[in-house]
């Protein structure tokens, strides 16, 4: 909106007609390349993954226009946009999360999707964007560090839409959610005392959050604990991804030639276990090469927050990158048998569409953030 | 806490840099967390992991080694392994499963077991296996299905080896059966049975089961996660089971059993010098090939509930009274104990009275034979001299001189389920019934009748220890076994099992007696075989009492009901002067050892003695390798040739 800061911002340099184009159309060089070799990677071992079906990766490719397109479109929008849309953007979400738990469809044993006639709608995904949105909106107006009672509504505004997630159920997001909410609180300066305090009492939930949980949760975590207790039942997945990571090696079997992939021992070896994969085919070498190219993304995107002008950027950029940076951690944790079983995909290398979607519109925000700055605050 | 309520910037900005550089901190640190645990992993249990992928991997599939074929002493194929063509169906690919049985049940003969059968596997099954709807095509229905094959995509005609019987019922309860593997014996089994469907149930199938069946050979095969196998990545052959050649010449069984056809009997003939067994009969026989895949409940109730019993192997487990055939074995033992000389003679008045007691034991003559010698009482079968000798020799001498010659105990054939017989003794009956032996017991034993019992192998068997000059030899099946892919034979060496010193004159009296039966004008057989035999026979008649007759009765053949008639019986060797076969035959209900026993024994003799030396060569000559090298031939009974007996023959003079 505020065309006449980029002028003041763009130093007039002999620069190529490319960087002159990207710059205009509000590109950040180095997260779209950091971001393009990811999806370069994730098409590669998609290949493999989807038994070299061309339509499946014709389909991701699919997917990936339209994420790109949906982040260019976003780094087109103003922050102070963004800023002004925060609550109602949470206000509709929060509407349709209701709505989708009274009326919403029901696939693989979980309401998460709302039919909208033309199209299937996963309000939960939209929630992950507006989420912090909304806590970095209600924090910036106020002075940081913020107070006990701000922190403590802050915290209602991530626990209540995480919560009505959580009912669907689909715990992976609705942790993920949290996670991107509290960081907001972190991010703004939440002092150390209080953050022990609710660590402190979040231990001691523990046992009473255990008895909410949905059976199949629980199953999750107990194999988590002990997968060879169940090997044949929901202990398989962990011992069949540690065989194929395991026997991957120091460079992999190669390409195309994961016996654990190909002979199925995998499940879910396109989405959420497509990091066994990669890791059985190419070793520990190629996990190396991927886990640098996220590194640089996340570190990008924590420098965009720190050179963020304003609060709420700052605190929305900051917090975006984090859970970014969750997906990876939590995905790579699970599949390597650290944490247990969530459903969360492996950011723009899982098969599938609708994170991806969400993933990219994040990053579109975080390139409308650095590029839209002015050079002197206000 | 004391804060303006202005915004510091710079302090916020400089709190929320801190923030930065924490949450960097952690994602380094939990990026470290991963690359050890990556490192754990891939690098520290690499050798664990890919023996576990290795083993996830490959799937050992057993290969059944193809069975041992039993071949007849002269190389004609009794078992073999042939082609049997089998529907079967992969429910992954023929989508509806019941629209397709249907269509096919016009095509070719589906019955409600089939169907049963095929649907209960499929329950078992994975999707993509393929499942058996049918076995034993014909080739009709083959060339049925065929034809209409396109419209049933997921059905294919598969060809499997099955044991196969080619010559039926022949010789069937001496080959006996395979079938399939049940609960209980896979429990005994070990991994060498991992790809084998069917065992030995019966006979020399069974009893052999160990040479006949072979090594388990593996396939390794990549298999993927939901067993599909997508290649094969290693091979170790199974070893084939070893060929068995029995001692039997079918051809002479096939000349025994169409002697006994229709009748309810049994059989046995053997070599005298070496035990061998040429012909093991039990009539009715059945159909071994009905077993093979599972006979069904029709056929089976049908073969069980039949009044002859075609399943009881009469020639191992039937147990009858021997009648006058143990005579000339008795009339030995009073010589050899010196208890009577040949030219003792006793007056027969057609019965016998024990002193003090007034039951009369009959003579089959009522008149009596008057005054009978040994010879004489042999030949007539003179009851009242055989009463009388019974008591000089007392019950124990009796049944020990029996025992020796091969009664009251098991022979020891090759084969399992023998029965033993009874010889009684007063140990045995307090032993068996608490009560004391009686003397007329011991008569009645004398003529084979009380609480004697033999078996139709125990009747050759003493036959051919008499023969053999009281040598006796352990009877058998199975002639040599033929490893796998080697021409040679390894021959069963023949077991004596015990000796009876016998006085040369004593055993030469009682075989001229035995001949006398035979060709004396007044021998028992001599109408029925004797008069145009052109070789001498030694043998014995018998009958045995199936239903008691009251004293004074009168036992009339034509008036009793067929079942309750006596057993006919027949012991002969010959030629009588170097014998070569030693025969025993049973005919239930048959009547009159003479006139339905003795021409059995004597259209085997014939055979044997006869028609194979006018077939040119006789049981000698010839080579193993004519039949060894062609194990897959069958060959009809009369066309095969002749038997070998060329290296390490242990059995000729």
């Amino acid at each position: 909106m505020n065309q006449k800061a980029v002028p003041v911002y763009t130093r007039p340099k002999e620069q190529g007609f490319l960087t002159r184009l990207l710059r205009r159309i509000h590109v950040d060089v180095p997260l779209l390349t950091g971001l393009l070799l990811l999806s370069a990677v994730g098409l590669i071992v998609l290949y493999s993954a989807g038994g070299q079906s061309l339509a499946v990766l014709g389909r991701q490719l699919m997917r990936l226009a339209l994420a790109f397109t949906v982040m260019l479109a976003l780094a087109q929008v103003h922050p102070h946009h963004l800023q002004r849309w925060a609550p109602w953007l949470f206000g509709v979400g929060v509407m349709l999360l209701i709505a989708v738990l009274l009326i919403g469809d029901i696939s693989k044993g979980a309401r998460r999707w709302l039919d909208l006639g033309a199209i299937r709608f996963q309000p939960s995904e939209m929630m992950r964007i507006a989420v912090p949105m909304m806590v970095a909106w209600y924090l910036a107006n106020n002075p940081l560090p913020p107070r006990p009672l701000k922190l403590i509504l802050g915290a209602l505004l991530t626990v209540a839409p995480a919560g009505l997630i959580a009912k669907q159920p689909d715990l992976g997001t609705s942790l993920l959610i949290t996670s991107s909410g509290v960081f907001v609180l972190f991010l703004a300066g939440m002092r150390w005392r209080y953050i022990a305090l609710v660590g402190g009492a979040a231990a001691a939930l523990i046992p009473i959050a255990w008895s909410m949980l949905h059976d199949y949760q629980r199953q999750r975590v107990l194999t988590f604990l002990d997968p060879e207790n169940d090997p044949l039942g929901t202990g398989y997945h962990i011992i069949q991804s540690k065989i194929a990571i395991g026997s991957g090696g120091f460079y992999g079997k190669g390409w195309l030639n994961g016996t654990q992939s190909y002979l199925d021992f995998i499940p879910e070896r396109s989405t959420d276990f497509i990091f066994a994969v990669l890791s059985e085919e190419f070793g520990l070498i190629g996990i190396l090469v991927v886990l640098a190219i996220y590194l640089f993304i996340v570190l990008r995107g924590l420098y965009i927050a720190a050179q963020a002008h304003d609060t709420f950027t700052r605190l929305l950029a900051g917090s975006l990158t984090l859970t970014f940076s969750m997906y990876i951690f939590v995905n790579i944790g699970m599949v390597t048998a650290l944490l247990p079983v969530v459903g969360v995909p492996l950011p723009l290398i899982s098969y599938g569409g609708t994170s991806m979607v969400t993933v990219m519109a994040a990053f579109g925000i975080l390139m409308s953030i650095h590029t839209h700055r002015k050079l002197v605050p206000t | 806490m004391t804060k303006t309520p202005l915004k510091d910037y710079h302090r916020e900005s400089e709190t929320f840099n801190n923030r930065v550089i924490v949450a960097t901190s952690l994602i380094f640190i939990a990026a470290l967390a991963i690359v050890a645990r990556l490192i754990y992993l891939q690098v520290i249990n690499h050798q664990h992991y890919t023996t576990l992928s290795q083993e996830n991997r490959v799937t050992l599939v057993p290969i059944a080694p193809p069975r041992g074929i039993i071949f007849d002493r002269n190389g004609v194929v009794l078992a073999q392994n042939a082609p049997s063509f089998s529907l079967e169906i992969t429910p992954d690919e023929a989508g509806d499963v019941d629209a397709m049985l249907k269509e096919l049940g016009e095509l070719i003969a589906l019955n409600e077991r089939d169907i049963k059968r095929f649907r209960k596997e499929a329950q078992q099954k994975r999707r993509f296996e393929a499942i058996p709807l049918r076995f034993n095509l014909t080739e009709e229905e083959m060339a049925r299905f065929a034809v209409n094959r396109y419209r049933f995509p997921g059905a294919e005609v598969v060809t499997r080896m099955t044991r196969n019987y080619p010559l039926g019922e022949l010789a069937v309860h001496a080959i006996g059966y395979v079938g399939r593997i049940n609960e209980k014996e896979l429990k005994k089994l070990d991994s060498n049975y991992s790809g084998t469907t069917h065992i030995g149930k019966l006979g020399v199938e069974k009893a052999y089961e160990n040479e006949l069946h072979g090594a388990v050979g593996v396939e390794q095969v990549e298999t993927t996660a939901h067993g599909r196998a997508l290649r094969v990545l290693g091979h170790t052959a199974p070893v084939n089971g070893k060929n068995i050649y029995l001692t039997l010449d079918i051809r002479l069984q096939a000349v025994a059993e169409s002697a006994l056809a229709g009748k309810r009997g049994a059989v046995v003939a053997i070599d005298p010098k070496t035990g061998e067994i040429l012909a093991f009969v039990s009539t009715p026989g059945y159909d071994p090939n009905l077993f093979v895949n599972g006979i069904s409940s029709e056929d089976y109730r049908a073969l069980r509930d039949s009044l002859d019993k075609p399943l009881i192997n009469r020639a191992l487990q039937g147990q009858y009274p021997p009648g006058s055939t143990v005579k000339p074995f008795y009339a030995l033992a009073g010589l050899e104990y010196e208890k009577v000389k040949p030219n003792d003679s006793v007056s027969c008045r057609g019965f016998f009275t024990l002193p003090g007691v007034a039951h009369r034991y009959r003579d089959w003559k009522k008149e009596g034979h008057g005054t009978t010698n040994l010879d004489h009482a042999v030949v007539q079968s003179c009851d009242v001299y055989f009463y009388n000798l019974a008591l000089m020799l007392g019950i124990d001498k009796m049944a020990e001189f029996m025992t020796r010659f091969g009664l009251g105990h098991k022979t020891g054939i090759d084969i399992p389920g023998e029965m033993p017989g009874v010889m009684p003794t007063p140990a045995w009956k307090r032993k068996m019934f608490k009560q004391p032996w009686y003397g007329g017991e011991t008569v009645i034993a004398g003529i084979g009748q009380g609480y004697v019992l033999a078996t139709p192998l125990q009747l050759a068997t003493i036959t051919a220890t008499m023969a053999n000059q009281g040598v006796e030899m352990k009877p058998h099946l199975v002639r040599a076994i033929q490893d796998p892919g080697n021409p040679n034979m390894k021959l069963q060496k023949p077991q004596q099992i015990s000796h009876v010193p016998l006085k040369q004159e004593n055993w030469q009296a009682v075989v001229t007696a035995m001949t006398n039966v035979v060709h004396s004008g007044r021998g028992t057989a001599y109408g029925s075989i004797g008069r145009d035999a052109t070789y001498k026979i030694a043998g014995k008649t018998g009958t045995a009492q199936v239903t008691g007759i009251k004293q004074g009765e009168k036992y009339n053949e034509h008036a009793t009901p067929e079942r309750l008639r006596d057993h006919a019986l027949f012991v002969a060797f010959a030629p009588a002067e170097a014998p070569r076969i030693a025969i025993g035959v049973i005919v239930e209900n048959g009547g009159h050892g003479s006139s339905s026993a003795a021409p059995v024994a004597r259209a085997m003799m014939d055979y044997y003695l006869k028609d194979l030396q006018e077939m040119g060569k006789g049981d000698q000559g010839k080579t193993a390798q004519d039949a060894g090298n062609k194990p897959q031939e069958t060959q009809t009974p009369m066309a095969a040739p002749a038997p070998d007996t060329s290296q390490e023959n242990s059995q000729d003079e």
